[in-house]
């Protein structure tokens, strides 16, 4: 985080003394910015009135100046508190009333400094390494015993999403789920944001990653073709499924059905419902898809297009897949590491035709990061608001459009 | 009849610089203090039959005569000032076992937090101001607002020469308000005139500003003030009061004037 913040609280008669919209001012001339908390206004002339004022700069240097400012005119610097941790009983168990993470950027005051919470996700708690002054966000089943873990709300302060400069459609910041919405522009700005993520990851800058996590439906409904051009154009360069997408995706390039249906003839074929267990047991037989691509068995797709791009596959598992592929992680604990461990770097994330991974990945998403949630189902964004991710855009529209239209944006012949 | 405190200027001097007027090779003329200041007493005895108690005063504390600064009273209560100055925190035991000595209820507050009483205290009867920045602390306010249950708007005093509000800001009984504009910033003054009708207002030539024409008393609808002020005189004379005009310069060697040297008790 770039930013510096103090709280203060102002009382008194404030208001007919134009005391309060000095001490505002004054913050704002000399460069910082300010959130008005709690004010109260005094009812009678006799009743004081109060006020907690947030105060942010970009400097310690600049907050320490208004804050030296400001304090003449009876602005006080409230108490704050180190941080309180416990430690954790064994492992895999978490100390009573740890905190518990929202994903939004998080600060703990450790030695009377604050420090960043790396690796913010919703629902984990804060480990404290003391020693390095450094804290971390970590997932209930990877705590040890012994480790120090923040507990309370002391010493805890969330930082609110800053407005994105771009004015795109993320610039809301707010999911807004309608089926009744046009689309072409919401596809535009997204288009706009991969074309300058293409360029800032092509320079190696943080935070241009494009995670794409797709469920099956991307290759029924016809949406294989743009996606796996979308890979090869390096507009996409992390991707979350299960076992169907891949299997799907390679039974396609195999015996050119999806699920038995023939994808150009449109009807099932005979005997079509054993292509994808055919698929699986061939990827099986070769030992894994990467081998099966660079063999020369699988030719075409969207796992052969991540292979030759080196767009890393995280496939995980669930109860009802068959098989499944080699690479499917079967424990979900893994998987989510192996998806945790990608997150890293992303600055794009599009969820697209899945509820399981939509949500899944959503979990694991700073709420920094721009994401776009799209479904035929409006429940499948709500959901995913619902449950935390409200940085989330929600377009309600099928997967095989999605990918066309933002593919023909970026260029895509069609 | 009203009553002021003062303190017989005996041992008045400049010992020490802790304001822009103060200078220590601006020799106080002391029998001329001593004259001036009892002609001051003789216009409040006389003129106005006001009641005066007079404190001992006490050698090494030379501005123990500028009671203003002795703390507030309200009714019974007197909050006891807790001065900036080191030169100044001397007085404050005397003027404590003053009030102590006549049954007041004393209410000092908490080390560090300065104020320097009716010096930066001053209002109408429903509401006041303070002043600070330069003597009082601005957190003083909220907690004599809350003991007194009294409005009270502070005013920033940006000009060091004004460095009590008493020296820059006479509210009249009438209502009226004897103020000097530049001495507040425009928060400041924004402040003021929302609350005294700008008919009410007289705002003080700079020269007779620095004549200390608001270090004034006003007691019923008279005025005492510094000579040397005509502007000021015709405005109060118009608005029907009567002025009296005191020679007090050897205490202006000192920055203060009529009013700095009494103190109010009811």
């Amino acid at each position: 985080m770039n930013h510096h913040q103090e709280c203060v609280a102002l009382q008194g008669h404030i208001i007919d003394s134009l005391l309060l919209p000095k001490v505002l001012d004054l913050i704002l001339m000399m460069g910082g910015s300010f959130d008005l908390e709690d004010v109260h206004i005094g009812k009678t002339r006799e009743e004081p009135s109060r006020a907690r004022i947030v105060i942010r700069a970009t400097s310690k240097a600049l907050l320490d100046d208004i804050l030296k400012a400001i304090q003449p005119h009876g602005a006080s610097i409230e108490r704050e508190a180190d941080c309180r941790t416990g430690r954790a009983p064994a492992d895999g168990v978490l100390p009573d009333d740890f905190y518990a993470t929202t994903h939004l950027p998080t600060q703990i005051r450790l030695n009377e400094q604050w420090i960043d919470v790396d690796g913010i996700e919703m629902d984990l708690a804060v480990r404290v390494d003391a020693r390095h002054s450094t804290a971390r966000a970590i997932p209930m089943g990877e705590v040890r015993e012994g480790d120090h873990i923040v507990i309370g709300r002391d010493g805890v302060r969330v930082v609110p999403l800053q407005r994105p400069q771009e004015r795109d459609v993320f610039g809301f910041m707010e999911s807004q789920v309608s089926a009744e919405r046009p689309h072409g522009h919401v596809i535009a700005d997204i288009a706009t944001r991969m074309r300058h993520l293409r360029e800032q990851q092509r320079q190696g800058r943080p935070q241009s990653k494009v995670l794409l996590a797709g469920g099956p439906a991307i290759i029924h409904a016809g949406g294989r073709e743009a996606l796996m051009w979308l890979i090869e154009q390096s507009f996409i360069h992390v991707l979350f499924c299960g076992n169907a997408l891949a299997a799907h995706d390679m039974e396609a390039d195999l015996y050119g059905t999806s699920l038995g249906y023939g994808l150009s003839a449109g009807r099932a074929v005979p005997h079509g419902h054993e292509h994808h267990l055919r698929t699986i047991n061939r990827i099986r037989a070769i030992g894994s898809i990467e081998a099966a691509v660079t063999s020369g068995m699988i030719k075409h797709g969207i796992m052969a297009a991540c292979v030759r791009q080196g767009v890393p596959v995280v496939m995980a598992g669930t109860i009802r897949d068959d098989g499944p592929l080699p690479g499917v992680i079967t424990d979900s604990v893994l998987a989510q590491q192996a998806m945790r461990a990608q997150i890293p770097g992303v600055g794009l994330a599009l969820l697209v035709a899945s509820t399981l991974h939509a949500v899944a990945t959503g979990n694991l998403l700073p709420a920094i990061v721009p994401t776009v949630c799209v479904d035929v189902n409006p429940s499948v964004p709500t959901k995913l608001a619902d449950r935390g991710s409200f940085q989330a855009v929600g377009l309600v529209m099928d997967a095989a459009s999605f990918l066309t239209e933002v593919a023909r944006a970026l260029g895509r012949a069609t | 009849m009203s009553r002021l405190l003062v303190c017989p200027p005996d041992f008045f001097g400049i010992e020490y610089e802790i304001n822009p007027w103060m200078r220590l090779s601006n020799r106080v003329d002391r029998q001329q203090a001593v004259r001036q200041w009892h002609e001051l007493m003789r216009v409040f005895e006389q003129d106005l039959h006001v009641a005066l108690e007079r404190m001992t005063p006490v050698p090494g504390l030379p501005d123990l005569v500028f009671t203003a600064n002795a703390g507030v009273v309200v009714g019974q209560t007197v909050v006891v000032s807790r001065f900036r100055y080191p030169e100044r925190q001397r007085e404050e035991v005397h003027f404590e076992a003053w009030f102590r000595a006549r049954g007041y209820d004393v209410m000092l507050l908490q080390e560090g937090l300065y104020f320097e009483g009716a010096g930066d205290l001053l209002g109408f009867p429903d509401y006041w101001f303070g002043g600070y920045r330069q003597r009082s602390d601005i957190r003083v306010f909220p907690i004599l607002s809350e003991r007194f249950h009294r409005e009270i708007i502070p005013l920033e005093l940006v000009d060091d020469r004004f460095y009590h509000l008493d020296t820059c800001f006479c509210p009249l009984s009438g209502g009226e308000l004897l103020y000097f504009p530049a001495a507040f910033d425009a928060y400041g003054q924004a402040a003021i005139t929302e609350r005294v009708p700008g008919e009410l207002c007289f705002a003080a030539p700079e020269a007779e500003a620095l004549n200390f024409a608001c270090n004034a008393v006003c007691i019923g609808k008279h005025v005492v003030l510094p000579v040397g002020s005509p502007g000021t005189q015709t405005w109060l004379h118009d608005r029907g009061y009567t002025t009296h005009a005191v020679h007090l310069d050897e205490f202006m060697k000192s920055g203060g004037s009529a009013k700095c040297l009494t103190l109010a008790l009811d």
